[in-house]
């Protein structure tokens, strides 16, 4: 009995002595009173000093893209400080490349704010916002395809460029114990500021995919934060080359929406691949596009239509057809959107056909 | 273990019972880190500083708490909680009062938390039952060995960088190759002394 005692006595009186320790040095030792963070020699914030960079954009509801959480292993949460960052830590330093380091670029939750700050955040990014919203309408567009209309309940509008993406959240749910982020495109018109549609195909055991195929129905919550991606329409003349398979249809049907909402009359064609005719989808849409957009063609290619179907169009893989339609030429541009593979063999093709390499634009998913 | 001087036991704990070459204590922190000869210094002085401050706290909790209540068994629990607060309160006061120096290897502290040769020490210290300098010379001696293994190993990855590694060896397989290799050669330091 004695023993136990002494021992309970004994750790308690260790680790309260080390507890009022810390606490101690947290306050006194650790405390730098409150920082002025400015924004792009704009946006001013006071924050509370000590913490990271990262996390005091993140209360001020700035979201840097931030894959690993801070935990300074992903480099997406890159910003450049001009003021009062102090020296490049060597945990960043495998992340910041030569031209990184020339414009003071660091990686924000490894930098902590202890001085006032002059920082530098992409525009796009400080549009960056969490969103509510509800699931209001499902459709299957096919039997692996979903098309969700996310409509914003918390009185936000989303401004976003045709072609960015979202990151939505799936809270725990049976047999996915934490909540995950995954990325998705948006699929509507950014003209529609209070409502995203997205395009999401089912994959087997993927955690989110899983969570909207079958357990997410119409009429419940749901968050998403966006928008992220520098795969937009670029604001150019030349004639443009569409080209996606299955789900990558998402940011290219936003892209036409743009081009309807904008009127832009350029030369485009559109390359879907997909294996047989029952995996087409929106073909309506895509009949509407061509009335409506005068120099704009759909192609969708099977690449394993059976016999029975009489499927006239197009047959093999979207490069085939890319071949077929498209002569060598140079000053055009070309927006891609699927599975890594398909892109490479796509942007060899494209290079074969002249287009030059910074012309090509791709949004690449596993 | 009165009759050992402390110089040997210093000697001996960077060269024949180097922590990680004789022992294999710290071997994460080891291959993770040791990619760049500036960043292994920075870890290197780091664990030394830790382990020499942290055997001297373990060495007094353990003679004058836990000996007198006879509650060496605690010695466990107890040995990781105070290297635990140790690692934070240190980095708290590197970062505030010595800025240039927390730059160089106060980030790396928070690593050094997990890391098993610091624990292995401090248990060390009590099996072997050395006297209060004994535990300094011999908390200082594996800092500075481990300091001394990583700052070999980075140099050595830095000139094996260009070289044809076969693809499923590189990173931490050759990491562990060379650490082997560096092994046998200090076994050539154990006939000079020993201590255990
Ligand atoms: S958030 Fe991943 S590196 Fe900073």
């Amino acid at each position: 009995m004695n023993t136990i005692l002494t021992t309970i006595l004994i750790i308690t009186g260790i680790t309260t002595t080390l507890a009022l320790l810390l606490t101690l040095a947290n306050t006194y030792i650790a405390d730098y009173g409150e920082r002025k963070i400015r924004i792009n020699k704009d946006k001013e914030f006071i924050v509370e000093g000590g913490n990271t960079l990262l996390s005091s954009l993140i209360e001020n509801e700035i979201y840097l893209p931030s894959a690993c959480g801070g935990k300074g292993s992903c480099g997406y949460c890159k910003c450049a400080i001009n003021e009062g960052g102090g020296p490049v830590l060597p945990t960043e330093l495998s992340y910041l490349t030569e031209d990184d380091m020339k414009n003071n670029v660091r990686l924000s939750c490894q930098v902590k704010v202890k001085a006032d700050m002059e920082i530098q955040i992409a525009e796009d990014l400080l549009n960056v916002k969490q969103f509510e919203a509800i699931v209001e309408k499902t459709e299957d567009l096919t039997s692996t395809i979903k098309l969700l209309r996310l409509k914003i309940t918390d009185g936000q509008e989303i401004e976003f460029k045709a072609g960015q993406y979202v990151q939505l959240l799936a809270p725990p749910y049976p047999g996915s114990p934490d909540e995950v982020f995954r990325a998705y495109s948006i699929a509507s018109s950014p003209n529609n500021k209070g409502y995203i549609d997205l395009i999401i195909g089912y994959v087997p055991d993927g955690l989110l995919t899983t969570y909207v195929h079958k357990h997410l129905s119409e009429g419940d919550e749901i968050l998403f934060n966006g928008p992220f991606g520098d795969f937009y329409l670029q604001d150019c003349e030349e004639d443009a080359i569409l080209v996606a398979v299955g789900t990558g249809m998402a940011p290219i049907r936003s892209i036409l929406f743009e081009m309807l909402n904008k009127k832009i009359d350029r030369n485009t064609i559109f390359f879907f691949g997909a294996k047989t005719p029952e995996d087409l989808f929106l073909l309506d849409e895509m009949t509407m596009f061509e009335k409506e957009l005068p120099r704009f063609k759909f192609v969708p290619t099977l690449s394993r239509a059976p016999e029975e179907s009489q499927w006239k169009g197009e047959e093999g893989r979207v490069t085939d057809a890319m071949m077929k339609f498209l002569e060598k030429k140079e000053g055009r541009e070309a927006y891609l959107c699927g599975s890594a593979p398909m892109i490479d063999s796509t942007v060899k093709t494209l290079v074969e056909r002249a287009f030059a390499d910074n012309k090509i634009y791709y949004d690449k998913f596993d | 273990m009165e009759n050992v001087n402390p110089f040997v036991i210093l000697f001996a704990s960077i060269f024949t019972s180097n922590m990680i070459l004789a022992n294999f204590l710290g071997m994460c922190s080891f291959i993770a880190v040791s990619k760049e000869i500036k960043t292994s210094l920075g870890l290197g002085q780091a664990v030394t500083f830790v382990l020499t401050g942290t055997t001297i706290i373990n060495y007094l909790v353990y003679h004058h708490v836990l000996v007198p209540f006879g509650l060496e068994y605690l010695r466990f629990i107890v040995f990781i909680i105070t290297i635990a607060a140790f690692v934070q309160l240190v980095e708290m006061v590197v970062e505030r009062y010595l800025p240039n120096l927390y730059y160089s290897l106060g980030i790396f502290l928070p690593l050094i938390t997990v890391n098993c040769a610091i624990l292995g020490v401090s248990l060390f210290m009590v099996i072997r039952d050395y006297t209060f300098i004994q535990s300094v010379a011999f908390g200082f001696g594996s800092g500075l060995g481990w300091l001394l293994a990583i700052l070999a190993m980075s140099g050595i990855r830095q000139k094996i960088k260009k070289a044809p590694i076969p693809k499923g060896l590189e990173g931490a397989g050759i990491t562990l190759f060379i650490t082997g290799l560096m092994a046998l050669a200090f076994i050539g330091f154990s006939g000079i002394v020993q201590i255990q």
